[in-house]
């Protein structure tokens, strides 16, 4: 018997992964908590039947989510993850010896439970003695910060379900009003290719680059994630995320990476062009692909295609 | 098996649902239509079906046999209304579909005969002064007070109904708001009491009551407190299909059920849509096994949303602490009513912003106030979401405390009925120079949603200052076939 877990990424695409086991399946008061045991990704874990995290590729995601930012801000004091109960985000930031202080929000305090014990190497960290964990709603707890963070990480869900408020206007501006000076922000910004995610992407840029006076994106590859493409959102009140960049002073806190580096932070940051025509236009690939190629509406340009495939014809 | 809820006994068997599982072997029975609707199950209009789902009008199904009718209901439908009287403690209940509009309309016309007196407040919905013109009744109207620090018109006072009723002794009714679109509940226990010691019937409009009829520590709901009808927006906080309703009888009312009837069939539909009938069924079945604990969760969020709201400065979620003992006898904690006044911004900014801003919508905002409606419907990311776009606002547009509004009441010059001023000849001039001519036509403002100007009232410079005023402050007036409302139809001298 072959058991198999599918994702839809999209109305009329699946991401199928042979499982081996299902090692877990509950329910919370707010989502299905699953986690499998995979042939090709080892230990994945689902929430509500969308892929959140796998043993394989998970680096990719969790290096970006921090290394950009301690890197144009090592001097990072006090930070603040919101979500991210896998524990992944924190396991990275807990290799900077300088950071003071985490406060770690999940509203699911079973994803941290689930977490523990069945994804050891994410969460690692939730007992190292500078950490504090907050089961509360992300948007709340922001709004009541009294003190200001130097970074916000935010390890959400996708915006059609539990992490629906950590993708609004509100969440935003309260964010902004608990970053220090120096602040910066980062958060899953969600893939540019298919139309779900790409129409989010654009609306959470328009709606962070009216908040931010810096609002950038940047973008990995990760498998697992629809189109393995995937945005990051990097905001702040100033800091910019390249000139602001200092490599050596990143090389030399000695932290060993399996993706990030200094060539690629720079790299990042340079997007496809159809990706900034979806961030600065809104256009979606989707519509573009139906309009020019499959023809449902026709442009000018098609008829000119086709008037020199006749001539073509008629001159062999 | 009867259930205990906390507000009552039941004595009929709440969790049957006739007029579900009728449709239900309906569907079952896959039976041949050779009758209306033309879709036939959704088969004759593939568009539709696929917007609406093929469950749904599969089920949009016409009177027959199996299903009863609205008109003259004997079956399933009559079984139905059996089990919502049982459930609101009422002695009979009328399922409406052409929304609680027509349950104050059947409500006022099966009362007052053509130059009946009726009492009622100033600040009831247009639906009633549109119903004073059908039934040719005379309004007799009782200030509503205002609360000066807040803004908002209240219920009417227990002392001015009195007056009112020695002023006028024989007036057929009182109708009263229970609660108002702010919340706010009037005596009404006290209230029916004196209407039924003067002979007077007690109409109530809990239009925005219906969660009153199954939570804990809301505001006494009508039946309970005696009154004669009550017209039930059972979907605007309970939960039915938009456009379904109830009117809900008394037993003092026994005897006039069948004419109560009649009335209702004068304007009711004979088609009438299985959809909204069958959201009402499953409805009362639902709120009459789970109200208690679904309303007692609203109020937790609201009672949190309240406290989070205070916490922020410059906005004032109030409660019972605004209510006085008299017109503001008793506060509806379901509804999230918002002062806004020393944020600097008005109702209406805020209520803007949210849509525009936050995708957030609430149910209205006025010079002072907006309103967010609590309902079976609400999740506490949303709630959190709410809380943290005022925090928002505030932070970004909150400026210094606006100059006190208040919202004078004008009290109108009643010439002549509504119903014969609408009929008579009339011109249609621009508002300025309407003075001291007789409206044809209402002009309503919201905010505070009193109307200024009912047919047959006569057009004071007050009025005229009053409605350039709201204009300016941005608030919305409707009422007159101009849709800017800057005509005005008067009566021909």
């Amino acid at each position: 018997m072959e058991l198999w877990f599918s994702e839809h990424h999209s109305a009329d695409v699946k991401l199928s992964l042979r499982v081996r086991h299902q090692l877990y399946s509950r329910h919370s008061e707010l989502q299905l908590i699953q986690v499998l045991d995979s042939y090709e990704f080892g230990r994945v874990l689902a929430l509500d039947g969308v892929i959140m995290i796998t043993e394989k590729d998970e680096f990719i995601y969790h290096e970006m989510l921090v290394h950009v930012p301690m890197g144009v801000n090592p001097d990072v004091k006090r930070a603040l993850i919101i979500g991210g109960g896998d524990g992944g985000a924190l396991r990275e930031l807990c290799r900077y010896p300088d950071v003071e202080e985490i406060i770690l929000v999940e509203i699911d305090p079973m994803v941290i439970g689930v977490a523990k014990r069945f994804l050891p190497t994410m969460a690692s960290s939730f007992s190292d003695p500078r950490v504090t964990v907050v089961y509360e709603d992300g948007l709340r707890y922001v709004r009541r910060a009294n003190t200001p963070f130097d970074l916000i990480i935010v390890d959400s869900t996708d915006p059609f379900g539990v992490g629906e408020s950590l993708f609004s206007r509100e969440f935003y501006g309260n964010c902004r009003r608990a970053l220090s000076k120096n602040g910066i922000l980062v958060n899953q910004h969600e893939g540019p290719y298919y139309r779900q995610e790409a129409e989010e992407a654009a609306t959470i840029f328009a709606r962070t680059s009216k908040i931010f006076s810096v609002a950038r994106v940047y973008q990995a590859g990760i498998p697992t994630y629809p189109g393995g493409h995937w945005l990051f959102g990097f905001m702040s009140k100033g800091l910019d995320p390249i000139a602001n960049y200092d490599a050596k002073r990143w090389l030399s806190l000695g932290i060993e990476t399996r993706y990030y580096n200094p060539d690629l932070h720079l790299g990042s940051f340079a997007l496809p062009t159809y990706v900034n025509r979806l961030l600065e236009k809104g256009e979606i690939l989707d519509d573009v692909f139906k309009r020019v190629i499959q023809g449902q509406i026709w442009p000018p340009e098609r008829d000119k295609i086709e008037k020199s495939e006749e001539t073509d014809k008629d001159n062999p | 098996m009867p259930r205990k809820n906390a507000v009552r006994t039941y004595h009929l068997d709440q969790t049957k649902q006739p007029l579900r599982d009728a449709l239900g072997e309906f569907r079952r029975r896959r039976i041949v239509s050779f009758d209306v609707p033309g879709h036939k199950q959704g088969r004759g209009n593939e568009p539709l079906a696929a917007f609406l789902g093929r469950q749904c009008l599969s089920v949009d199904a016409n009177s027959m046999q199996l299903l009863d009718t609205l008109i003259h209901p004997t079956g399933v439908i009559l079984e139905a209304e059996q089990l919502a009287a049982d459930a609101f403690g009422a002695d009979r209940c009328f399922f409406m579909v052409n929304g609680t509009t027509s349950a104050v309309q059947a409500m006022i016309l099966s009362t007052c005969a053509p130059g009946d007196e009726i009492i009622l407040p100033r600040n009831v919905h247009r639906s009633v002064i549109n119903a004073l013109i059908l039934s040719q009744a005379i309004p007799v109207y009782v200030n509503p007070s205002v609360n000066l620090k807040l803004g908002i018109p209240l219920g009417m006072s227990v002392d001015d109904v009195a007056e009112a009723i020695r002023q006028h002794p024989k007036a057929k009714a009182v109708l009263i708001n229970n609660p108002t679109y702010y919340g706010v509940c009037a005596n009404v226990r006290k209230i029916v009491e004196l209407a039924h010691d003067a002979g007077m019937r007690v109409l109530i409009d809990e239009a925005h009551g219906t969660h009153f009829y199954f939570g804990e520590n809301l505001p006494v709901c009508g039946m309970e407190a005696g009154a004669d009808m009550s017209a039930i927006s059972l979907h605007k906080t309970g939960g039915s299909l938009t456009q379904s309703s109830m009117l809900l009888l008394g037993p003092n009312m026994r005897e006039d059920q069948g004419y109560v009837h009649q009335i209702i069939n004068l304007m009711q539909t004979t088609s009438a849509s299985y959809l909204l009938l069958v959201s009402l069924d499953i409805t009362r079945n639902h709120l009459a096994l789970n109200g208690r604990d679904i309303y007692s969760r609203v109020v937790d969020f609201a009672n949190y949303a309240r406290r989070e709201i205070n916490e922020i400065g410059g906005f004032y979620a109030f409660s019972h602490d605004a209510c006085d003992g008299d017109a503001f006898f008793d506060f509806d904690m379901t509804k999230l009513t918002v002062n806004t006044r020393s944020t600097g911004l008005s109702g209406i900014e805020v209520y803007d912003l949210l849509r525009d801003e936050y995708d957030i919508q609430v149910e209205f905002g006025d010079l002072q106030n907006f309103l967010a409606i609590m309902s079976v419907g609400d999740r506490p990311a949303a709630i959190e979401r709410l809380i943290g776009a005022l925090e928002d606002i505030k932070q970004n547009y909150g400026t210094e405390p606006a100059k006190l509004v208040v919202n004078e009441y004008i009290s109108p010059e009643v010439v002549m009925t509504p119903a014969e001023a609408f009929y008579k000849p009339s011109e249609q001039l621009s508002l300025e120079k309407c003075c001291g001519r007789i409206a044809t036509e209402s002009v309503m403002c919201y905010p505070p949603g009193i109307p200024i100007l009912a047919p047959g009232e006569r057009v004071t410079p007050g009025i005229l200052e009053y409605i350039q005023y709201a204009r300016d402050k941005g608030s919305l007036l409707t009422g007159t076939e101009d849709p800017e409302v800057r005509q005005l139809y008067v009566m021909l001298e």
